[in-house]
């Protein structure tokens, strides 16, 4: 038998493409990934920047599936919960993507055909796929227009924002770490300070340690919680946005694509009317005719191509606004959110010293 | 003033009497005994010891010398060996001057320079000069408490090496000791050690001394578990503390890419990390002072006292042998007047020391309770203090960035 965990996703709407205005649906791992790898095919092509999914971990799932209960696993569980939460919310706001019947199909389908193949392929996977394809796009070499360098800029930009919050998460992993060795010792620190207390034959500095070991105790929650803010709230905003940024970079690779393709029909024409010229002067009449019909499809193709290049270079633009929107939002959002959390941290150091304090006071 | 090899000038005198472990110290005219300067140099530090006093013993009335770690250790050395003084508890030895840690970390960042901006390394660099002048303030508190003890203590400040060691402004070649001596000195402990439990298995007669062995074996070995896992716990205080720094910093960088709305808001949150990590860091400063330094201080001192009870169980084994001799002698009728001197000698000096022992464990445990409220409650107050600080830096900070969207 092949255990998996399900997450319950449930619905609120008012609109009208919807069958029912609250309904909740089961959906494994795989289904959010098989979500999208179709909304990829379809749409990446266009321009759209796909929310990627949360990333496969191999060592987390492995833990939970063999059922071992200590922390690690359900934090894990947790985790993944809520980073899903967040990868379907980033669909359901895209205005495109919405519309999609496959998004639709996800939420509200009962049964969901079982996502072939995604077992092989992770969030992280198929966009390395996308992105494999692109690693031999070339670089413009003939600025076409103003809007150009607008793109170039912000690709660096993105670049230069990826390093930077690649750097931030991992001295925010490593603040996790910390404070979480800072509750362990707190609390081993607090039963030190509770034995000492009970040896000391002065009875009131024997009660005051004994406080001041309740204190320390407090302190090791405090710790956790403060732990479990930095990680939740922040480490994961972050992994969210660097894993965001590298869609964006594929959207704009993905244009980069549409131009390359264009530029070689450009080219191919351009044999096709140096083998025209040529048979020309040759008098060939029936290649000469095959040669016209290949101009012809060609003009079409590079017309077509054109036409292609302008389009997404409009979703593109158009996306990356919504996006650095998006983006302005959230950050804000959960930044203010941990730091109302450190906030609640030290109003309530504040509380445990002030009771302490008279304790102190009273030894003597 | 205090130079370092770093060649930065700090005042020094103002955090020195913050380490206060030691609070019921009968400061009186007769005797004060400071320290009112030092100098850190390569692989010693230099203590100025300044005297004053009104005993006719010494020459003048104010003067300075020059001492070493090594030179403490002396004095304190000669203490304990002295027999006269078997019945006190001695003042614990300063701990050796360490600054190898330090050292370690400032070499690290001169070799990790090129991996990091102007600013970053300016910064570490301020923080490790900083904690480089924490540990020597360090130090020096703990010299002077040392010799604060020994001027407070109505015996031992009347002892010539104490005098010599404050007085004369030659160097006292005390030189490390040699293989040898060392050696001399390992078998002692283990003898020492030995015999600590020998003694501490004979149930005493008299109550008082009774209570205070079982509760000073119980009470040292408490003191420290609590006192390494304090320092542990401040450690990784300091960790975090650093994290948020290098986020400040990173955060800062993100804020200066562009001038846009979100890039402004990374540059205030950054300019609040900067300042509440300042706080953070206190944190632990204050708690290393307060409650590790605190319990170092009495796990030194509990050993002290375990020292004199140790003492005094020999001296009693000594008394009880001597009354075994004496018998067998008077049975015998062999030698009799020999074992009455011997045996009477050994219970005056039991008897001495017994007397002197007791009034030094209760002024001990006055000490004790004395100083632990004074440091808890310190540690209270600041603890509050900073956790206001960063209350309001938070609140004010939320509320702008509230305020602007």
């Amino acid at each position: 038998m092949n255990a998996y965990i399900a997450y319950k996703v449930s619905t609120r709407t008012t609109l009208p493409m919807f069958k029912n205005r609250t309904f909740s649906v089961w959906r494994r791992f795989s289904d959010f990934l098989g979500l999208y790898e179709k909304l990829s095919v379809k749409h990446s092509l266009n321009g759209c920047i796909i929310p990627p999914p949360p990333e496969k971990s191999i060592v987390g799932m492995t833990k939970v599936k063999v059922g071992k209960e200590d922390s690690s696993s359900a934090d894990f569980v947790e985790t993944r919960r809520a980073a899903l939460e967040r990868y379907l919310q980033r669909v359901v706001c895209h205005p495109s993507l919405l519309q999609d019947p496959d998004v639709r199909e996800f939420l509200e389908r009962d049964e969901l055909p079982r996502a072939v193949g995604t077992h092989t392929l992770s969030g992280a996977g198929f966009l390395k796929m996308i992105n494999r394809a692109s690693d031999a796009v070339s670089k413009m070499t003939v600025k076409i227009s103003d809007s150009d360098a607008w793109f170039d800029n912000k690709l660096q930009e993105v670049e230069s924002e990826e390093l930077q919050l690649r750097k931030l998460h991992a001295v925010v992993e490593s603040l996790v770490n910390h404070r979480k060795e800072l509750c362990g010792n707190t609390a081993v620190f607090a039963k030190s300070m509770a034995m000492l207390g009970n040896s000391e034959d002065n009875t009131a500095l024997s009660r005051a340690l004994s406080q001041l070991a309740e204190v320390e105790d407090k302190m090791e929650t405090l710790h956790q919680e403060q732990a479990a803010s930095d990680f939740f709230i922040l480490a994961e905003l972050l992994a969210d946005y660097i894993r965001l940024l590298g869609a964006v970079r594929g959207c704009f690779e993905q244009r980069m694509k549409t131009w390359q393709r264009w530029q070689e029909a450009q080219s191919t024409l351009q044999k096709k009317r140096e083998v025209e010229a040529k048979l020309l002067w040759a008098n060939k009449p029936d290649k000469l005719q095959q040669a016209k019909e290949e101009i012809t499809e060609w003009e079409g193709k590079v017309t077509q191509y054109e036409r292609d290049f302008d389009r997404i270079s409009v979703t593109v633009r158009k996306e990356f606004l919504r996006f650095e929107k998006e983006k302005s939002k959230d950050f804000k959002s959960q930044i203010v959110k941990y730091l109302e959390s450190l906030l609640q941290s030290q109003q309530r150091l504040v509380k445990f010293w002030e009771a302490f304090l008279p304790e102190a006071k009273a030894i003597g | 003033n205090t130079g370092n090899e770093w060649g930065t000038e700090e005042p020094l005198k103002e955090e020195v009497t913050g380490l206060a472990v030691n609070v019921d110290l009968q400061t009186d005219a007769t005797l004060q005994v400071d320290i009112s300067d030092a100098l850190s140099e390569r692989d010693k530090v230099k203590f100025t010891v300044h005297t004053k006093s009104t005993l006719p013993n010494f020459k003048q009335n104010e003067f300075s010398v020059v001492r070493q770690h090594e030179e403490f250790i002396w004095l304190h050395d000669s203490f304990v060996e002295n027999e006269e003084y078997a019945g006190y508890i001695i003042p614990p030895a300063p701990p050796r001057p360490d600054f190898d840690a330090s050292r370690e970390k400032l070499q690290k960042l001169g070799e990790g320079e090129g991996s990091m901006t102007k600013e970053e390394f300016t910064k570490m660099k301020q923080e490790l000069e900083a904690e480089y002048l924490a540990i020597f303030k360090k130090t020096v508190a703990m010299h002077e408490v040392f010799l604060c003890r020994v001027a407070a203590h109505p015996v031992l400040r009347k002892d010539m090496n104490f005098h010599v060691f404050l007085e004369y402004n030659q160097d006292l070649s005390v030189r490390g000791k040699n293989k040898r001596e060392k050696m001399e000195d390992f078998f002692k402990n283990v003898v020492k050690s030995a015999d600590g439990v020998l003694v501490a298995g004979v149930k005493d007669v008299d109550d008082f001394f009774e209570h205070e062995k079982t509760f000073l074996l119980e009470y040292h070995n408490r003191v420290k578990d609590a006192s390494s896992k304090s320092d542990r716990m401040i450690r990784s205080h300091k960790s975090a503390a650093d994290d948020i720094n290098r986020i400040a910093s990173t955060l800062y960088t993100l804020g200066t890419q562009d001038s846009t709305d979100v890039c402004k808001f990374f540059l205030k949150v950054s300019e609040l990390f900067e300042k509440t990590r300042k706080i953070e860091a206190r944190v632990a400063a204050d708690e290393d002072l307060k409650l590790a330094d605190l319990l170092k201080y009495y796990l030194r001192e509990s050993q002290a006292a375990k020292d004199l009870l140790y003492r005094r169980g020999r001296a009693l084994v000594d008394y009880e042998n001597a009354n075994k001799a004496l018998d067998k002698a008077r049975a015998k009728n062999k030698d009799v007047l020999q074992a009455e001197t011997s045996q009477q000698v050994c219970c005056q000096k039991f008897e001495k020391i017994s007397e002197s022992a007791k009034q030094e464990l209760i002024d001990f445990k006055t000490r004790r309770v004395a100083a632990f409220r004074k440091n808890l409650v310190e540690l209270a107050e600041l603890e509050l203090k900073h956790a206001k600080g960063n209350l309001q830096l938070l609140q004010s900070c939320v509320g702008v960035l509230k305020g602007d969207t």
